[in-house]
């Protein structure tokens, strides 16, 4: 069932909240051992909860828009009193002493928190197999992975365990296993969403995002948690957004771009079934009254050097907070100094150790001007690109991933070639801007693939219209 | 062909970022660095002299709010999740040793 029809039948009475996660709960106990997308499941919690809602509507209280709605945490999201471990032994048992902000959000609408999901280790990867408790697998196929890093997020979906699911977006980590999962998964602009509360990995980058099974249910979501924060400087003092009444107002007489340099035409790597998924889409939005025309946005194909300059460069500053002396567990030793780094060499695992070391090495003197300057200005150069771009389209479409799933261990041993699953995402995040991926159809391995709209900043509602329309006929025919 | 970062940059990079790598970690990480690096080479021939630097996608200001107390976190519930404490305090090993 759809999130938007959960809540109107909790809310009817039609059906209690405590039935609808019991049902959850038995699709969790009946393939969570295969899929793994869990880090823990609050199943005690969550049926509490739901008990509270029953009782609310039962003494005739009006519930808001997610009333009953079961939902599933990316692990870096803080939740009060509920392990969040960013799937790093470095956080193994910490419990938050206070809720991030969209947990707050979540729970005034009445949504039910049924676990926290895996990610790749601080949310550094492109797989899920980053992660200190095992891999993710992917619901379509076990042997394949679910894109990272909220692969937990998005199998969960995918797999029927919760309708919705919240995670992070630092360079496609929500629209790249969204697409690699076959389910919808949106990027807001930055800002739009309260980062307070979300474990940083890099601050200039990151953004929270819903992912769900229909366009409709994930705009319902991103309009639950999004609105200015007084606790998160960097939040937009904007009102929450307004989406779902605008849904259905199509693309006609809209300017759709079709960014050429991310299509297969600049960069080698994205597979000839993703191509191909693209061209269809294009005529699907031209039948719909769409002018669909080549765009170029150049220097996109320079995002993703930027990106692992600044992103490392952020995370080695936000994760020198992680020494265990004020949280999760300390290897000790005899000095406070060599405590410090006993506990991070044993806590931190490969790649989280890979892209400290990357971004201390962008930093240091000698180098700082070269890697870490450099980047800057061509993050610069990527936003004055898409400023001309949105000079002649109001929306902008490639694909989300280059590839659709692949298997389990085939990326693990070659970092860059992980890395170069996101060269399609970080462009927007390297600009602010937002961008979605939605299910069209799948690849000739039958695993789906995932169209990436992209959208200048605040401009979410043409963005989430023409996301209907690519459902509409994506033939995924969803449940 | 020599390597865009040497064995002795990632073992003094390791040392500030406070992490200790094994002989074989040191290979490893060097070459796989090394890699990235050599990706990021790509940027070498981009001429952005003319352009300004951007650390954020939006201009920032200095977001400032009125000064009024609020409430703060619990003392107990804080302390809850560190290694060790004392009398409300982190308690740390010896600052000085003999390293």
């Amino acid at each position: 069932m759809e999130a938007t029809e959960i809540a109107e039948k909790v809310s009817s009475g039609e059906i209690s909240a405590r039935t609808v996660v019991e049902q959850h709960i038995e699709i969790i106990n009946e393939i969570e051992s295969d899929v793994n997308a869990f880090n823990l499941v609050t199943a005690e919690k969550a049926l509490i909860d739901a008990d509270e809602i029953d009782s609310k509507i039962a003494s005739g209280e009006t519930l808001g828009p997610l009333a009953g709605v079961p939902i599933s945490i990316k692990d870096n999201l803080c939740t009060r009193g509920i392990e969040t471990t960013c799937s790093s032994k470095i956080l193994e048992g910490w419990k938050p002493p206070y809720d991030a902000t969209v947990i707050e959000k979540l729970k005034e609408a009445g949504a039910v928190i049924i676990g926290k999901t895996n990610l790749d280790e601080f949310a550094m990867g492109s797989s899920t197999e980053n992660s200190a408790f095992g891999p993710t697998r992917n619901p379509h196929n076990l042997e394949c992975v679910p894109g990272g890093s909220s692969g937990g997020s998005a199998a969960a979906v995918a797999a029927g365990f919760s309708p919705l699911a919240l995670g992070s977006d630092t360079g496609g980590s929500i629209r790249q296993p969204a697409a690699l999962c076959g389910v919808v998964g949106v990027k807001p602009t930055y800002g739009r969403v309260s980062r307070y509360g979300l474990v940083a990995f890099a601050s200039s980058l990151d953004q929270v995002g819903p992912f769900a099974n229909t366009v409709s249910d994930a705009a319902l979501t991103l309009e639950v948690i999004s609105g200015h924060d007084p606790r998160d400087s960097t939040s937009i003092p904007e009102k929450p957004l307004d989406i779902s009444g605008f849904l259905d107002q199509g693309v006609e007489g809209m300017r759709i771009g079709v960014i050429e340099e991310l299509s297969g035409k600049g960069l080698g790597g994205i597979s000839q079934d993703v191509i191909s998924r693209v061209e269809d889409a294009i005529k699907v939005l031209s039948n719909a009254g769409a002018d669909v025309e080549p765009a170029s946005v150049p220097a996109s194909i320079y995002g993703l050097s930027a990106y692992y300059v600044i992103a490392p460069a952020e995370a080695s500053s936000n994760l020198a907070r992680y020494d265990g002396i004020r949280f999760g567990p300390r290897t000790e030793a005899a000095t406070t100094a060599e405590t410090m780094t006993a506990t991070r060499t044993k806590g931190f695992g490969d790649e989280v150790k890979r892209r400290i070391m990357l971004g201390t090495y962008a930093l240091s003197a000698g180098y700082y001007d070269a890697y870490y300057g450099k980047s800057q200005r061509v993050r610069t150069l990527i936003m004055n690109d898409f400023a001309k771009a949105y000079e002649k389209f109001d929306l902008l479409i490639s694909p989300t991933a280059p590839t659709t799933a692949f298997p389990l261990g085939d990326k693990t041993a070659d970092p860059m070639q992980m890395y170069l699953q996101d060269v399609c995402t970080i462009p927007s995040n390297l600009a602010g801007h937002p961008a979605m991926s939605v299910p069209f159809g799948f690849g000739a391995d039958g695993m789906p693939v995932g169209i990436q709209i992209l959208a200048p900043a605040m401009a979410e509602r043409e963005m989430f219209q023409a996301a209907k329309i690519l459902e509409s006929e994506s033939g995924n025919g969803i449940e | 062909m020599v390597e865009r970062i040497s064995r002795e940059e990632v073992a003094h990079v390791a040392r500030l970022a406070q992490l200790a790598l094994s002989e074989d970690e040191l290979d490893a990480f060097t070459s796989q660095l090394a890699a990235v690096l050599d990706h990021a080479a790509d940027l070498e021939a981009l001429n952005v002299d003319d352009i300004e630097p951007s650390t954020h996608p939006f201009p920032l200001k200095n977001v400032l709010r009125v000064d009024e107390p609020g409430e703060g976190f619990e003392i107990e519930e804080v302390l809850e999740g560190a290694p060790e404490v004392e009398e409300h305090q982190f308690r740390v090993p010896p600052i000085l040793g003999d390293s």
